[in-house]
């Protein structure tokens, strides 16, 4: 059960590794830093909403600040190209929609303080899910068009290099004092958590050994499992069966002609990268509900989960939507199960050598297509 | 290909000792560059109080070795390898071992041994070069060659895998190492007789795992690090001029190209990997034994290999010259701005992000300090203009 619920966990994140890689054909390495954006937004809004637990961020009065900024140099920007243009720039457009979507993220602080209020906590989860995704969105889409659109033509190395400087860039920010600070902190617990059913294993079974453990079906389990196979399928729904979808896969398969097809391309990347953080941030605060301690944002262990979201959807094919979801469950439940017969320190063998095995032998990943070459 | 042929190349009828001189007056001169660092520039600094340069001296010259080692396989190949780190930790643990449990099989002890060229000056005897001296050099080769012997394993998937693949590998491969080292038992033996008494081929799992590895002698010197520095560049400037050099090149510019052109592709590439994990295994072997370092696998995870990435990449890919100024100035730039400390890593990620928007190309490009066409690009006076690059 827990390797199927990390597994969820990490298909949902390595889903964002895969749609940018099957889009602008680079690593993403900033993805993780935007799932532990997504851990540390989640407890930022639940202390606004007035969960009693840990000591509060500076952040809530920062993020406010720079959203009024980006709205008044929206609004500037807007009135002077209507009167100097006689039409509003596209930029200001941009600055506004920023603006606009991250004053709906505090709104809706509002309305999961509200609900926290009146006592309805799963519903204030929901809300402060919801919030953490939607500003996760808003860093992935900001973060796309200042680093990642003017390298659109330069080569992938480059790319490369700047993901890695944005993933710093977001480390060290995240760990300043007015962020989020340096020190571990508890993550509140938002969902509820209890036995549901025990079945099966030995009896006296202990841990560690080769006795067969009894399974514990636990309810945040559930709801992680359940929460992030329903955004897999939304996703898979939106990718497959609409309009919009056609034009991301259109885009991906080549990028060109998608534009000669009438595609407008820089939104659909826009939109991707938006996605991919939207569900990097369901995982980070689906994954801070299930191991309670939040690290510092740079903590080794955040990045190498994300590395091994990552290697997730390298086995199950880059680029390909469902072979990431399949890459996830496989790594999780492989972690599990290492972890619970050999030591939870060799975990990360196991799981980047199923990676280079797979490479060696699949060079394309599990469902992946190994293309050509042409001259 | 984009390089002016080299003028300096082998001319037909030149005699026996003329070749002989023009292929070890080099290595000659950086053995002589390295004893004067030691032996003028280090007291100097030393006695004018900046004790700290000299330390810096040293990193920047390990930087100098990683950076330029992976100038081979990134810059020259075109091939992506982030696992350079890992290489540097098998040169590290390999020489490691080999230094401290033979210090104590061969003198009984682990203090320093060492002579007129190694580090502190109180263990010092009388000789340029002493046993535990040739210990230590030894023990740097045998690193450097476990290492270009991981760099085989890790060259040979490239018979299947191109680009961002081959380069997944090399990040699984760095992060397996990593976790090998950590999951050992964390016990060091640091008992003499208890080391006299256990089999030699027990002495590998006493590495110090998670904790690190401590009580390691300090031979690092201004002496090793520059001799294996230089060599380094000499290496890498002899081989981009070489016919090695130029299929290197090829493979970089158009894989199919070179290949029907006769290079063996897969070959080349295995070579290029076994050379520059030759040297990242040196420097690993000089990092374990710096001053003040306690050696840890956890240090020598991905973020190192960035680290070295970014150097190479912030150089130009494929510059020798551009490796090595980048690496200085990697070096010393995150010291500069220890006084702001706070904002010292945000200060260096925006750096390298506007680096990479405003001159993608890296400091030198491709071009070489050397270049004639460098000079000319530096000085303004363009003679003759070049279309294209």
């Amino acid at each position: 059960m827990d390797g199927l619920a990390v597994g969820s966990l990490y298909a949902l994140i390595a889903l964002g590794y895969t749609m940018v890689y099957g889009i602008l054909k680079f690593i993403n390495f900033a993805h993780s830093d935007i799932f532990v954006l997504g851990a540390w937004m989640s407890y930022t809004v639940a202390l606004c909403a007035g969960w009693p637990q840990g000591q509060p961020t500076h952040i809530a009065n920062w993020v406010l600040f720079v959203l009024v900024a980006v709205g008044v140099a929206g609004g500037v920007y807007a009135l002077v190209g209507r009167l100097r243009l006689g039409k509003i720039p596209s930029g200001a457009w941009t600055l506004l929609l920023v603006s606009g979507w991250g004053f709906s993220a505090a709104g809706l602080v509002l309305v999961a303080r509200a609900l926290f209020a009146a006592d309805q906590k799963l519903v204030a989860g929901g809300v402060i899910l919801l919030v953490s995704m939607l500003t996760c969105g808003v860093v992935g889409f900001s973060l796309e068009r200042l680093a990642y659109k003017p390298l659109r033509k330069a080569p992938r190395l480059n790319v490369l290099i700047t993901a890695i400087g944005v993933s710093l860039f977001l480390q060290n920010v995240g760990q300043l004092d007015w962020m989020f600070g340096t020190r571990p902190q508890g993550m509140p617990a938002l969902l509820p958590d209890k036995v549901l059913a025990t079945f099966g294993g030995t009896p006296g079974a202990t841990a560690g050994s080769w006795d067969v453990q009894p399974i514990q079906v636990r309810l945040l389990d559930v709801i992680a499992g359940g929460t992030s196979i329903i955004l897999m399928l939304a996703l898979d729904r939106l990718v497959f069966h609409t309009k919009l979808g056609r034009a991301m896969r259109a885009v991906s398969f080549n990028e060109r002609n998608a534009a000669l097809m009438g595609i407008p391309v820089d939104k659909v990347i826009s939109f991707t990268f938006v996605l991919g953080a939207m569900l990097a941030a369901a995982a980070g605060f689906l994954f801070g509900q299930k191991y309670s301690g939040l690290g510092q944002p740079a903590a080794a262990i955040w990045v190498l989960l994300g590395l091994k979201a990552f290697v997730a959807a390298v086995v199950g094919g880059i680029g390909n939507i469902r072979g990431a979801m399949l890459g996830g469950l496989l790594i999780g439940l492989a972690e599990m199960f290492v972890k619970a017969y050999q030591s939870p320190a060799v975990v990360d063998i196991y799981v980047f050598g199923i990676l280079i095995f797979v490479l060696l032998v699949r060079p394309g990943g599990l469902l992946g297509r190994v293309g050509v070459e042409k001259v | 290909m984009r390089h002016g042929v080299d003028q300096h190349a082998m001319q037909p009828g030149a005699s026996s000792l003329t070749t002989l001189v023009r292929a070890w007056a080099p290595v000659l001169a950086c053995l002589l560059l390295a004893v004067v660092l030691q032996m003028v520039v280090g007291p100097l600094l030393v006695s004018a109080g900046w004790d700290f340069a000299a330390k810096l001296l040293l990193d920047i010259g390990i930087n100098v070795i990683l950076a330029v080692s992976l100038t081979m396989v990134n810059g020259f190949t075109g091939q992506f390898s982030i696992g350079h780190a890992a290489f540097m930790a098998v040169g590290a643990y390999v020489a490691a071992g080999i230094v401290y449990y033979g210090s104590f099989r061969l003198f009984g002890s682990a203090e320093m041994a060492g002579g007129l060229l190694s580090s502190a000056p109180e263990g010092r005897q009388g000789a340029w070069l002493t046993r535990g001296d040739a210990l230590f050099g030894l023990s740097i080769l045998a690193g450097g060659v476990a290492s270009a012997g991981c760099g085989y394993l890790v060259g040979l998937p490239s018979l299947r895998l191109r680009g961002d693949y081959l380069a997944i590998v090399t990040l699984g491969f760095g992060e397996i190492v990593r976790v090998l080292i950590q999951s050992q038992t964390t016990e060091t033996l640091y008992d003499p007789e208890e080391i006299a008494k256990t089999p030699l081929w027990q002495l590998p799992k006493y590495l110090g795992g998670a904790l690190g590895f401590s009580g390691l002698p300090f031979y690092t010197s201004l002496f090793w690090v520059w001799v294996f520095a230089l060599l380094t560049v000499l290496v890498a400037y002899r081989i981009k001029s070489s016919t090695y050099g130029r299929a290197f090149l090829s493979i970089r510019e158009d894989e199919i190209a070179s290949e029907a052109m006769g290079v063996d592709t897969t070959r080349y590439k295995v070579r290029a990997f076994v050379i520059s994990a030759f040297f990242a295994g040196c420097a690993g072997a000089l990092f374990a034994h710096t001053v003040g370092v306690q050696l840890n696998a956890g240090e020598l995870g991905f973020v190192k290999s960035f680290d070295i990435i970014i150097m190479v990449v912030l150089g130009g890919l494929g510059s020798i010259s551009g490796a090595f100024l980048a690496a200085i100035i990697l070096t010393i730039l995150p010291e500069l701005l220890r006084s702001v400390s706070e904002y010292r890593m945000v200060a260096y990620a925006t750096a390298l992000i506007l680096m990479m928007l405003l001159r993608p190309q890296g400091l030198l490009g491709v071009r070489e300090i050397w270049d004639k066409r460098t000079w000319r690009w530096l000085t303004g006076s363009r003679t003759r203009k070049r279309g294209g690059s």
